[in-house]
């Protein structure tokens, strides 16, 4: 076990390095540099702005000075929030849209599990055509018309909720509500049929003959071995959504780090793009070891090498 | 209570499915008694399997019992509810499957397995259960039971499995155990150690046992009374004797052709029956097997035939048998 997570911490070192240069490179690629849209900058200070930033020296020059930072920890200095720096930006948002995002996440683990067992277990009948339905439309409405929506309906014509913001608990319902729909429905279809081929399975029959009951037989036997998808699915997932979701944020008016990483590209602000991408790759890449090892403690067959 | 541990009258089962009803089981009638060892040969889909599931109640979806009585050890199996049904299985009945490999919950340890089973129907509490698994995988010739309590299945071998499986049917000393071809999947050797292992232990605890397999010689050596069945209908019934050395079914015949002979010569073949089975979404009107029989009359494609008794164990259910009979009864009252 411990041999196996050496491994995998040098391996996830050499995938956000790489990570790291493709970014670099494939950004500077990119036409446009970030002060190139802004009115009426004289040549001296755009060589003056060059100079402070660094971007008057060769790419490689750049990219060598970049990484040696990127060793220290240090994500450099942002280009259009003045006197900011990357690392102090990550440090402020990331904590705003992790907590919506994990509230996301559990909302979605909480619907989608269940949905899907229960559309499993009662394959055929209405509720599963219902259940069916609802995680269809799930994946298939894009964020912006959930949020829209949501907010026609809790805030402008019910009055329940308030539309922007983070002050109070009441503020995160609708942003959990609209991140979660798509992953509790991509859960709840990932559980049905994954239950649904573990209810055939001749262990399930197995404990049917023991005189278990469905419900015993289900949770105990059927759970553990059929959620094995979820996980692999939740790892990425998790990642994707503590980052923040720039639609859900820019809507809610919810100062995360979702708007960042879109605003980063935008206004070409070259160290944000990079802090962004990097730290995005280092959750992802820290979640798949965490999946690998939470899989190991589900199914014992699994060999962790 | 009856003479018999398991009665099985005149069982239809059908599965609804889209394309229509599949009539599975046709007047099925079997008796047991109790410690005897019926086996129920036949080939793939004649129903060997769902008339023992429909006993332990665990008909799979779309299954239904439409008509028939089942009786065991006084209970009457089909008018049980659930609940009812619950208490009785892995207690009074158990059963083992065909493939070890997968009849094993992959995510628990063997002894998490027995224990459940033993916890369920006994009073015993989690260290009693311990000990009976401890006893129970002894029982079945596994040695070091400490150790193999807290290994997973996929850490011992097949026919490792198998035994855990049987320690798991036998964990409540049941009046009935179903092995549901239980050696089909293991090799010829550990198949023998098996089949071994379950008489031996028919003996000790005196259970009564239904083999189900397609394979003559298991049911040969182990089996008190066969049921050979075809098409979900039970067309012979008698010994073993019966059986091999005095056929009366055209498709009992047709199988015990079908058997290699170490006798014959090398290159001899292998006499199949010829044809395939019947589409039982479609049964024919007459007896099952007449599309496939060398010897079929026109009777035997409009009529079922019914059963003739050929000793007072043994009887079938083929027309050339009421055909004898007859010419029997004709040249009898001829001499008189």
């Amino acid at each position: 076990m411990a041999k196996y997570i050496i491994k995998r911490i040098v391996m996830a070192i050499i995938t956000i390095f790489a990570v790291a240069s493709v970014t670099f490179f494939v950004m500077n690629m990119v036409p446009g540099g970030p002060f190139m849209s802004e009115k009426a900058i004289s040549p001296q200070a755009q060589a003056a702005l060059n100079e402070k930033y660094g971007l008057d020296k060769s790419l490689s020059e750049q990219y060598i000075t970049y990484m040696k930072d990127l060793l220290h920890g240090d994500l450099g200095l942002s280009v259009k929030q003045r006197g900011r720096t990357v690392n102090m930006i990550i440090e402020t948002k990331f904590p705003v849209s992790a907590r919506i995002g994990g509230m996301a996440i559990l909302t979605a683990m909480i619907i989608g599990v269940p949905l899907g067992s229960i559309a499993a277990f009662k394959r055929g009948t209405t509720i599963d055509n219902i259940i069916i339905i609802f995680s269809t439309c799930g994946i298939a409405v894009p964020s912006f018309v959930v949020c829209t929506v949501l907010m026609y309906v809790l805030s402008l014509k019910l009055g329940l909720l308030p539309t922007y913001g983070l002050t109070s608990w009441r503020n995160y319902i609708m942003p959990v509500m609209a991140l979660s729909l798509y992953p509790s429905s991509y859960i709840a279809r990932l559980m049905r049929s994954s239950m649904l081929d573990v209810m055939g399975q001749d262990y399930m029959r197995t404990a049917r003959a023991k005189g278990l009951s469905q419900l015993v037989s289900i949770f105990k036997h059927a759970l553990r071995n059929a959620v094995l998808p979820v996980v692999t699915y939740l790892g990425p997932l998790l990642a994707y959504t503590v980052t923040g979701s720039f639609i859900v944020e820019k809507i809610f008016t919810i100062p995360g780090l979702g708007s960042e990483f879109i605003g980063s590209i935008t206004g070409r602000d070259y160290p944000l793009i990079m802090g962004t991408t990097i730290f995005l790759a280092t959750l992802m890449v820290i979640m798949n070891v965490l999946v690998d090892v939470a899989y190991k403690f589900i199914d014992p067959r699994i060999n962790l090498k | 209570m009856s003479e018999y541990l398991v009665n099985i009258e005149n069982e239809r089962l059908s599965f609804f499915t889209p394309a229509g009803e599949v009539k599975a089981l046709n007047d099925v009638s079997l008796q047991l008694r109790e410690g005897e060892v019926l086996g129920i040969v036949g080939e793939s889909g004649s129903g060997k399997s769902v008339t023992a599931y429909s006993l332990m109640g665990l008909t799979a979806y779309p299954g239904r019992l439409i008509g028939g009585s089942l009786q065991f050890n006084g209970h009457q199996i089909d008018q049980m509810t659930e609940k009812e049904m619950r208490k009785i299985r892995g207690n009074e009945i158990s059963i083992i499957f065909q493939d070890p490999m997968t009849s094993l919950n992959p995510v628990y340890t063997v002894g998490d397995q027995i224990c459940e089973v033993v916890m369920l129907h006994t009073d015993k509490n989690k260290s009693g259960a311990n000990e009976r698994a401890k006893e129970l995988l002894s029982l079945v010739g596994i040695n070091e039971p400490e150790k193999r309590l807290k290994q997973y299945p996929h850490e011992l071998s097949g026919g490792m499995r198998q035994r855990v499986m049987i320690a798991i049917a036998l964990a409540c000393e049941p009046k009935l155990l179903i092995a549901d071809e239980p050696t089909t999947a293991l090799d010829v050797t550990i198949q023998a150690q098996i089949l071994e292992l379950m008489m031996e232990l028919k003996e000790k605890l005196g259970m009564a046992i239904i083999m189900i397999t397609h394979d003559l010689g298991v049911v040969a050596n182990m089996c008190d009374r066969i049921a050979v069945m075809y098409a979900g209908k039970v067309v012979e019934y008698g010994d073993a004797n019966d059986i091999f050395y005095n056929p009366s079914h055209e498709y009992t015949k047709g199988l015990i052709r079908s058997i290699p002979k170490l006798t014959e010569k090398e290159h001899s073949k292998l006499i199949p029956i010829e044809g395939s089975p019947v589409d039982m979404l479609n049964p024919p009107a007459g007896c099952p097997f007449a599309p496939r029989c060398g010897s079929c009359m026109k009777i035997c494609l409009r009529e079922m035939p019914p059963y003739t008794d050929v000793t007072d164990i043994h009887y079938s259910a083929c027309w050339l048998l009421q055909k004898q009979e007859f010419e029997k009864q004709q040249a009898q009252k001829g001499d008189a």
